[in-house]
């Protein structure tokens, strides 16, 4: 059974010892990146990992592509314990990490992707194909030619994000891909990631791509599954239908209102009922997310705000999203700053 | 039970061995497309030729001032070949160790590399070939300049070239090694350090016997230089190029070739040894240390 799993990780952990100042000669601070991380992710998987920043997303890539040694637990990837056999890890998978610029500056697109097709052993002709066949699929045939140091930020990342795939990986790591992008081109992306994924359809062709993200659309629209992180912690891990499902029973409310000083706001979390409370002051209006056990907590709500003298602009009722049940779990939001849709 | 699901269009056994290959050799194109990209072939010039021969030229001078101009002597070409020669030890050590800085910190492709089914130290010794190449152009400027206005006598038809070629391979092989070493350290090293390399090569530079006999150093230091693979080499090349004339410097007098041969060969091996497992033992580390894709800012 176990043989069907492209990742497995046991009780993982990391820890990275963090020097202080210049001088000190104290014992290095510990941060704990990862903790207990248990995840098992089948072949033909697309597997989601969903945190804000600082959460060790890409702290268990970093272990799991063989870059970084865990510090407790155990990680498999293909079958292969990362720490015992990497070598026979690295020639099933890929990464591309979102929002830096790496490459050969002084090579050409093409060059740099051939160099990397070559890394991996690919016949000429085979990578030539897929070259042209991937730059066309992030609208960068005419670019081929150009020297990756003339690239803008976003077009380096969209080469590093063919350099990922080139090789047809049997597990690629994509950490998040479409930083740096615009909208634009993060929906190309997306569309492509899915695209890929939908090729594999023949049951069990074994790719499996492992995607982290701080976009919910992006985890909702992609992935399988996802799983939630925080503070180094898997919180849950599911299909995000099944992860929406947990909050059917409760009530969602959008609510906007006149806008209210910040104590007077505090006092709604505690209300009897109200599972999570969180709230935004924009110009003329705060605006309130309240996840609540049952519809008729509204009633006491709506006194208090009464009480404040504060006005309802518009009330809402929603469909939980992942950025619901991602509060519900983390107890705070995950703001999305741009590159979704 | 099979993995099936996963195989990789599995990389035969058989084909293994290309990994080895192909990482020295796709790196070796990687290294030349950098190190030719001389944007201003006159920087390259000043670089490669005007450099070592202003270098030699102060080595002459100051020979000239010692001993008033007496370059007839067998130390002045004893003098002008070790160091000319030893351009090589700064261009391949810092050759096979540098592309860890320079891949980790200015291309930020070292982690890419990492994960590729490559052999690491293979391929840094494959980016070590183009500043090989242009070391020997160096080597070879230096040589012919000396030969041609400053009366190192060099015939042609005194030299062994079988024994010369073998003695260059030994010991570029021996610092390649060397360099492997540098890299492993280097990996462990948060700062840019850009000149280790050089750094390595000028603290050798004494106890080589590249410019004077190992004897003139002070007793307690002299084994140093007798366990350098470079000593050994350094007198090979020299009595390969200047036949008889070499046997006039001390040292290694007592030597026959065969057994200066013996003696780098084993130096050598010892060096590789030496480099594999230093590396291997750095590369665990700086996996535990999260150094391999670490960049610094600045
Ligand atoms: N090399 C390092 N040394 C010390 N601490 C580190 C190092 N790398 C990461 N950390 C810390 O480990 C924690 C997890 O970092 P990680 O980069 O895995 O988060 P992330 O989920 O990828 O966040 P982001 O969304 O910002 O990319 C953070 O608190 C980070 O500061
Ligand atoms: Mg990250």
């Amino acid at each position: 059974m176990t043989d069907s799993l492209a990742i497995k990780t046991e009780s993982l952990g990391r820890i990275y010892k963090i020097r202080g100042g210049k001088k000190t000669k104290e014992t290095p601070k510990e941060l704990i990146a990862l903790a207990d991380v248990n995840l098992k992710v089948e072949c033909g998987e697309l597997f989601g990992l969903l945190g804000p920043n600082g959460a060790g997303k890409t702290t268990l890539i970093k272990i799991l592509v063989t870059l970084l040694a865990p510090t407790s637990g155990l990680a498999q990837v293909g079958g292969h314990d990362v720490i015992k056999s990497p070598h026979l890890i690295r020639p099933l998978i890929n990464m591309v990490s979102g929002g830096e610029s790496s490459g050969y500056g002084l090579l050409t697109v093409r060059e740099n992707l051939w160099l990397f097709a070559q890394f991996y052993g690919l016949d000429n002709k085979t990578s030539q194909e897929r070259i042209t066949e991937l730059l066309g699929v992030v609208g960068m045939l005419d670019r081929a030619n150009t020297k990756s140091s003339d690239l803008s930020t976003g077009l380096r990342q969209k080469m590093n994000i063919v350099r990922g795939f080139v090789t047809d990986p049997e597990i690629l790591f994509l950490d998040e891909p479409t930083l740096g992008l615009d909208v634009g081109a993060a929906r190309e992306v997306r569309r492509f990631v899915r695209r890929w994924v939908a090729e594999r359809e023949r049951p069990r062709s074994g790719k499996t791509v492992l995607l982290t993200t701080h976009y919910m659309v992006e985890a909702d629209e992609l992935c399988d599954r996802v799983a939630i992180i925080d503070k180094g912690r898997v919180l849950a891990c599911d299909t995000p239908a099944n992860l929406k499902r947990r909050l059917q029973r409760e009530a969602i409310f959008h609510m906007q209102v006149s806008p209210m000083n910040n104590g007077a706001l505090s006092g709604f979390g505690t209300l009897p009922g109200v599972r999570k409370f969180t709230h935004e002051a924009h110009d003329g209006s705060s605006t309130l997310e309240l996840i609540l056990e049952a519809d008729d907590v509204l009633s006491s709500v709506v006194a208090k705000l009464t009480q404040h003298n504060a006005r309802i602009l518009n009330l809402q009722k929603r469909e939980p999203t992942l950025e619901d049940v991602f509060v519900d779990l983390v107890g705070r939001g995950l703001s999305e700053e741009g590159g979704g849709e | 039970m099979k993995r099936s699901e996963l195989s990789f269009p599995l990389v035969p056994r058989f084909l293994r061995f290309p990994a080895l290959s192909r990482s020295f050799t796709i790196a070796s194109w990687l290294g030349w497309q950098i190190e030719s990209n001389w944007a201003d072939p006159f920087l390259f010039a000043v670089y490669s030729v005007a450099k070592p021969i202003a270098s030699a030229m102060i080595l002459v001078v100051m020979y000239n001032a010692i001993t008033h101009g007496n370059t007839s002597s067998p130390i002045f070409p004893y003098i002008y070949l070790g160091n000319a020669f030893y351009i090589y030890v700064a261009t391949v050590m810092t050759g096979v160790s540098w592309a860890v800085i320079d891949d980790r910190e200015h291309y930020r492709t070292l982690k890419y590399i990492y994960i590729a089914p490559l052999r690491v130290p293979f391929y840094l010794l494959g980016r070590g070939v183009a500043r090989f190449i242009i070391g020997s152009i160096s080597v070879f400027i230096t040589v012919a300049f000396g030969v041609l206005f400053l009366k190192v006598p060099l015939h042609l038809s005194d030299i062994n070239w079988l024994m010369f070629f073998a003695a260059l391979f030994l010991g570029v092989f021996a610092l390649a090694m060397m360099g492997l070493v540098l890299a492993g350290v280097t990996l462990l090293i948060a700062n840019h350090v850009w000149f280790v390399g050089e750094a390595v090569a000028g603290a050798l530079y004494l106890f080589s016997g590249a410019i004077f006999p190992l004897d003139i150093l002070p007793q307690f230091l002299r084994p140093i230089g007798f366990l350098m693979p470079l000593t050994y080499w350094l007198e090979l090349i020299r009595r390969s190029l200047l036949g008889h004339t070499a046997a006039a410097f001390p040292t290694l007098a007592a030597f026959s070739n065969a057994q200066l041969f013996g003696i780098l060969v084993g130096l050598a091996t010892f060096f590789t040894l030496l480099a594999f497992v230093v590396f291997r033992y750095c590369d665990f580390l700086a996996r535990e240390r999260g150094m391999i894709d670490m960049t610094t800012n600045y």
